[in-house]
């Protein structure tokens, strides 16, 4: 962001008015492309689960659904504050941005601690794929399939989760420091879009991996 | 890279390329023109290096022993020639040098919407490029362009992981360039530019950012994927694990039939707006132009399976493919047409850029007829694998996206650096390049419908004559492209200065100086025409 005034106009732009509907388009427009990267992954999915249905449904079984459902209240909790965070820009109230940037990072942070508490019980239940792959019954290699796409998924779900973070932090600076106000808030708006984004991939990843066990 | 301009007496003029000096003036800036130079180094320097394998093939082949090369060297050959056109050279090419240079000209806009983004695109390309250098400097990769598993996560020894990365790396930058445009398109345009009166070469690089956009990260992902396999031995693809090597090949296809109209739509494009500009003729069809770029962007997309027909697809997918893919020939011959009508009446003038721009018509529609019979089930099962495929996909990027790219520099290259080259010597290099490429690539339909395979170092001696005829003819496209690469560089020393508008052309970017300042026009043009408004010839009946 340059480092200038609030209602910071690049060279480039006509108008304020421009510069805002551009970055929001440009953050729209990325958004796409993530979709289109998460999108193999769930290619990658239906193939494999509709090839080995028996197997997805017993490793799901393994996933622990009450830490998976606290973490998606907490997720959606954390797009409703996130939510009110770029209200507050709109309407240039400093404090109450603070405030929810804060509470949605902190939202953020117990998401990704619960889910590397699951990681590590997966370690120790030995059903991370590699050579410690340990799956009772016949179909243990279809089984690991299921857990590659469980790491791979959530996992490049997580790593998101982690840009959202640096990026919030980067939000709670500039907001801080005033450089946010109801002229200028395309940061804000551009990072909410993000955060709801992650949020929104979470809410497929949820049924996929932990329901598939359990709808029958 | 500052050009002479001292002889006139006059004070020199400050454009883009005497505004600032020194190395960091050109690494840290955000000037979409300059940036567009730097873009133009790099893909010149990768051009150089996959033309190098290209040499060596061709060497190889020149004898049907296989004498220069193990069967090994020659699989990291054609590999690396294959990843170097593709990756660091095609796909950049037209959209990154040109794109980046024309588009907020010709929206007349002061820079592209993100600035510090497309410098960022730069630095990941050339970035990418460096793991690629790497791994070939480190014994090259030998899985074919493709990386087809499981080959290249179980059985390749080679550094599949560098170069795949180096991929991944590159088409982040690809992505970030269509996402820059777009936004551009849609939102920077001057006033009164709606988006028909957008000159086409803005449509098909619109068109080319739909693809990378909706399709590079499906690539970015199928490569982690690939990686993921390699590392942590898990099967995604290795059917030994439970994986599926079909699943790699839909995903990689999803995304590099695309890429194919990645390459070809831009060099369209560029036709699009040679072709009017030495007919002195509005182009016939503007609209049908405009909408056959996006309709190739969204068939491209319903197409990828035309490149596994023998490899274990359903009788009815592949029928549904080959028919879908014979429907890309309506678009394509919509734009061939109008081109070709627009000629019609025209005063046709045979400067630099629309001998490329004939070049690319005649070469094109070669690769596309070609490419019809390759989308029949039967003839596809019949050739593939073959030099006939060669054959066919070099007209398309050869003969079609790089007549395109070089015409477009011909054409651009006053208003980029404001000198001229030499009128002589660039005709000759078209012809030379024309001659070059016919002979290089029509032996190899001939030898593909013979049965010649490809990726082999060795052949059956009843092949030779038209191997050597390939060869031979590769040399003359080498000299080819030797020639361009002299006079452009001696013209930015020695050449004449451009005026603003060297080819007595319309359209927006040649209203500006040449080379046109920082912000592209002192003021904000107001745009109240179509872009090819050329005077009727209605007045001068006596001209045919």
């Amino acid at each position: 962001m340059p480092a200038s005034a609030p209602a910071a106009l690049a060279h480039h732009f006509d108008s304020r008015e421009q510069q805002r509907e551009a970055a929001s388009l440009g953050m729209w427009v990325f958004l796409v492309t993530e979709i289109m990267f998460f999108g193999g992954l769930f290619a990658a999915y239906v193939v494999f689960r509709s090839a080995f249905p028996g197997a997805f449904a017993a490793a799901s079984l393994r996933l622990d659904v009450l830490l998976g459902t606290t973490n998606t209240a907490v997720l959606i909790a954390s797009s409703l504050t996130m939510a009110l965070a770029v209200r507050g820009a709109q309407r240039g109230r400093r404090a109450t941005v603070v405030l929810f940037l804060v509470l949605t990072m902190v939202l953020g942070s117990v998401f990704l601690g619960i889910k590397l508490h699951e990681y590590h019980e997966k370690f120790v239940e030995h059903v991370v794929p590699g050579a410690g792959f340990r799956f009772p019954g016949p179909g243990a290699g279809h089984a690991q399939m299921f857990f590659v796409l469980y790491f791979a998924m959530t996992g490049l779900h997580a790593l998101h989760m982690i840009v959202g973070l640096g990026v919030l932090t980067v939000m709670l600076v500039l907001a801080a420091r005033g450089r946010v106000s109801a002229e200028y808030y395309n940061p804000i708006e551009c990072a909410g879009l993000y955060w709801h984004f992650v949020d929104i991939v979470w809410i497929f990843l949820f049924p996929l991996l932990y329901l598939v066990g359990r709808h029958g | 890279m500052t050009g002479a301009h001292a002889e006139t007496g006059a004070p020199p003029r400050t454009h883009y390329l005497n505004a600032s000096y020194g190395i960091r003036s050109w690494l840290l800036t955000t000037d979409h023109k300059r940036i567009g130079i730097l873009y133009l180094i790099s893909v010149t320097f990768f051009f150089a290096i996959g033309g190098l394998m290209a040499v060596l093939i061709r060497l190889e082949l020149a004898t049907p022993q296989g004498d220069l090369f193990q069967a090994d060297v020659y699989n990291r050959l054609f590999t690396m020639h294959g990843i170097m056109m593709i990756f660091f050279f095609l796909i950049p090419s037209i959209p990154a040098v040109l794109g980046n240079f024309l588009i907020p000209i010709m929206v007349g806009a002061r820079d592209l919407a993100f600035p510090r983004l497309n410098l960022f695109s730069w630095y990941l390309f050339n970035l990418g490029g460096l793991f690629t250098i790497w791994a070939l400097v480190h014994g090259g990769v030998d899985t074919g362009w493709t990386f087809y598993t499981p080959y290249s996560t179980t059985y390749a020894n080679t550094h599949v992981i560098a170069t795949a990365l180096g991929i991944f790396i590159a088409g982040f930058s690809s992505i970030l360039t269509g996402l820059n445009f777009v936004v551009t398109i849609h939102r920077m345009r001057a006033p009164g530019l709606t988006w028909f009166r957008l000159p086409l070469f803005v449509w098909s690089l619109y068109a080319t950012s739909l693809i990378i956009i909706l399709g590079t990260p499906v690539l970015a992902i199928t490569l982690l994927l690939l990686a993921a396999e390699r590392i942590v031995h898990v099967g995604i693809f290795d059917p030994a694990l439970g994986g599926d090597p079909l699943l790699f090949q839909h995903l990689f296809w999803f995304y590099s039939h695309p890429a194919v109209y990645i390459m070809v739509l831009p060099a369209m494009g560029v036709v699009s707006e040679i072709v009017p500009a030495f007919a002195r003729k509005k182009i016939f069809g503007y609209r049908f132009i405009a909408y056959a770029s996006v309709a190739l962007a969204v068939l491209s997309f319903l197409v990828w399976g035309h490149h596994m027909f023998v490899a274990g697809m359903s009788i009815y997918a592949a029928t549904v493919f080959s028919a879908l893919s014979m429907l890309v020939a309506v678009p394509s011959a919509v734009k061939v047409f109008n081109w070709t009508a627009t000629l019609y009446q025209g005063s046709v003038s045979w400067e630099t850029p629309m001998l490329y721009a004939l070049g690319f018509i005649g070469l094109f529609t070669m690769g596309g007829l070609t490419g019809v019979m390759l989308a029949t089930l039967g003839i596809d099962v019949h050739v593939h694998d073959t030099y006939f495929i060669i054959a066919h996909f070099h007209y398309i990027m050869v003969g079609g996206a790089i007549m395109g790219y070089l015409g477009g520099l011909h054409y651009w290259w006053p208003k980029i650096t404001g000198k001229l080259y030499s009128r002589f010597w660039s005709r000759i290099s078209a012809m030379v390049i024309f001659i070059g490429f016919n002979v290089t690539f029509f032996p190899q339909f001939i030898l593909g419908y013979l049965g010649m395979p490809r990726r082999y170092h060795a052949y059956p001696p009843e092949f030779q004559v038209l191997n050597v005829m390939s060869s031979a003819g590769a040399t003359i496209l080498g000299v080819g492209y030797v020639i361009p690469l002299v006079y452009f560089i001696w013209s930015m020393r020695y050449g004449r200065d451009a005026s603003s508008n060297p080819w007595g052309v319309v359209g927006l970017e040649w209203e500006t100086t040449s080379p046109p300042p920082t912000e592209n026009f002192e003021t904000t043009p107001v745009v109240t025409r179509g872009p090819y408004e050329y005077p009727h010839r209605q007045e001068d009946p006596g001209a045919r």
